[in-house]
């Protein structure tokens, strides 16, 4: 079942993983101890991982009718999955809006970032706090407090619209209309300061003594960003990159409860919330697992792209 | 000017910047607290507080609780609030025991094998969740877990997210030779683990809480697919149902979204500085 969110945030940690330390001989201890201390990791990793695991290979050769009645079909689901529009649809509006946070989020995140590592800045804390508030809201709530800020009438943004320009109709229903711009909108607002958190912690690691070296040199402030920053916070631009990526190739909840659904026209589907309605909904579990290895497969290429490029920028 | 003064005129538009990006970021915090206290009818009427002839020009008087009344009498959302604060502080509590457990273990033990349970633990780390949504589904069916809590609590009683982190900060943290002497001094296993190690490793475990907490509180597939019983549901779910039947009702919908993030905000707000360093630990240093 779902852990919470940190999951993928350890496709990082992995490549930093260090080795473990040289063996130290130890007085004699007990060989069942390490073994008793790890009983719950591998109860639960064999039971609740390894046991799905197996199941979705073979449910993504199934059809099902719920739990209970199952048939093989073969590679059916998949030829299915081709030619099915619903899933190229889930497909699309999934990638655009991942396009729209890696695009809009992250430079903004960068651009905040930047603002509060200033040296003599005071209130760095506060701001900091501030920004990454909203990173703790739940989805099902962010889509919640958004549905009620898009909403005809009472929301806010149509109030605030109105009043400032008399003409622009209360009624607007934003969440019929635009309804990709609303979700990266709302997402946005979530996820700012939580890649800010990690865009700051990389500045602070940038020497001092470079940046000064640089200026020095005559280097303007863009120079400066461009050949010195750039570069030494790269490693974690490109794994916060990956973060929102896979983040947003996982997006559910937001959609699932901002526009009740898949929204008008399904515009505001995607591929988890297509996989949920397919298992949850229709009761297809085996066409749900198809579409989960589809989604697993994109989310390791992405892994691999970005291993990829760290490793080159590492030669380079 | 003194170069203090200019650094401070330098950073003027720094802090205009900030200021404008901190009011957008508050802005809806502000509106939904607002509203959360008022009527319907102000709510139509007014974007913030209701207008009105008290202190600064703001109808005091007119703020309610009354949607707060009917959300925890009629509504019986007090129900899905002791529910969300059972799963996640038992989820917290679990979690970051069984990976302290497993991490001191893959840490600070050598025994045949632990390569292969760490390689384990990395391979756990990159299967997405989604694609377990289906069979997890499955299997919890076919153990007889569907609608219970124990079919939420124990798939995520030992994230291996948790058991890597605990290992990473064990690396740095839990010197070798304090356990060796007291190994030497005769302390059991249990004993060690309790009171050298948690005590070395407390910064962690308070940040990794709140995470598992966090996660927990704001868990919606999980429960959504899991449970059955309306009296079972947490906040997550049971607003979202509220939201289905009482929708046009935007002054109980808000306060039950105020609800429910009011109380980890609270503790975020208390606990922030360990929960930001726990969170960037495993991806920023190493």
């Amino acid at each position: 079942m779902p852990t919470p969110a940190p999951d993928s945030v350890s496709l990082a940690a992995l490549q930093s993983s260090a080795p473990a330390p040289p063996a130290r001989r130890y007085r004699a201890e007990p060989v069942w101890v390490p073994w008793l201390f790890l009983t719950p990791f591998l109860l639960t990793f064999g039971v609740f991982l390894v046991w799905p695991l197996i199941q979705a290979c073979m449910l993504a050769f199934q059809q099902t009718f719920g739990p209970r009645s199952t048939a093989w079909v073969g590679l059916d689901n998949f030829t299915f999955m081709l030619g099915d529009p619903l899933f190229w649809k889930a497909m699309k509006n999934t990638f655009v809006f991942a396009a729209g946070s890696v695009f809009l989020q992250l430079p903004l995140s960068l651009g905040l970032a930047l603002l509060l590592n200033r040296p003599g800045l005071k209130g760095r804390t506060f701001f900091r706090v501030l920004f990454f508030a909203p990173s703790l809201v739940g989805l099902v709530f962010v889509g919640l407090l958004f549905s009620l800020l898009f909403a005809p009438h009472t929301g806010l943004v149509n109030t605030v619209l109105h009043d400032l320009f008399p003409s622009f109709d209360p009624e607007f229903a934003w969440l019929q209309v635009h309804v990709m711009p609303a979700l990266i909108l709302a997402a946005l607002w979530l996820y700012v300061g939580f890649n800010m958190v990690y865009f700051l912690a990389a500045l602070q690691g940038v020497p001092p003594e470079l940046m000064e070296a640089a200026a020095l040199d005559g280097a303007g402030p863009w120079d400066r960003f461009r050949h010195v920053v750039l570069p030494e916070i790269l490693p974690v631009a490109s794994f916060v990159v990956l973060l929102s990526l896979l983040g947003s190739l996982q997006l559910f909840e937001l959609p699932f409860v901002l526009l009740s659904g898949p929204g008008p026209d399904n515009r505001g589907l995607t591929i988890v919330m297509y996989l949920y309605n397919t298992g949850f909904v229709t009761g297809d579990l085996g066409y749900a697992s198809a579409i989960g290895w589809v989604l697993a497969l994109l989310m390791s290429a992405f892994a691999v792209g970005q291993r990829w490029f760290n490793r080159r920028q590492e030669q380079a | 000017m003194t170069p203090s003064q200019r650094r401070s005129l330098q950073l003027a538009p720094v802090y205009a910047g900030l200021v404008f990006f901190g009011a957008l970021t508050s802005v809806p915090f502000v509106w939904l607290l607002c509203a959360a206290f008022k009527t319907n009818a102000d709510i139509f009427a007014s974007n913030f507080l209701p207008h009105g002839d008290g202190f600064l020009g703001v109808g005091w008087d007119r703020l309610t609780t009354v949607h707060f009344g009917r959300l925890f009498t009629e509504l019986g959302l007090g129900n899905a609030m002791v529910n969300s604060i059972f799963l996640a502080s038992s989820s917290a509590l679990v979690a970051t025991f069984c990976c302290a457990l497993a991490g001191y273990a893959l840490a600070k033990f050598r025994f045949a094998g632990r390569d292969l349970v760490l390689s384990l633990v990395l391979a756990a780390l990159v299967i997405p969740g989604p694609l377990l949504l289906a069979p997890g589904y499955k299997m919890l069916f076919d153990l007889g877990l569907l609608g219970s809590y124990a079919g939420l609590l124990l798939p995520s009683m030992a994230p291996a997210f948790g058991v890597f982190l605990f290992r990473q900060a064990m690396l740095n943290a839990v010197p070798d030779t304090l356990i060796e002497s007291a190994r030497i001094d005769g302390a059991g296993e249990i004993r060690i683990f309790f009171t050298i190690v948690v005590p070395l490793l407390r910064p962690m475990i308070g940040a990794y809480l709140i995470i598992v907490f966090l996660g927990a509180w704001n868990n919606f597939i999980g429960p959504q697919i899991v449970l059955q019983e309306t009296e079972s549901f947490p906040l997550s779910v049971a607003i979202n149902q509220l939201r289905g039947v009482y929708g046009t009702d935007y002054g109980l919908v808000m306060s039950g979204t105020l609800v429910s993030i009011a109380p980890v905000l609270a503790l975020f707000l208390l606990l922030q500085k360990e929960f930001i360093s726990g969170l960037t630990s495993g991806a920023v240093k190493g």
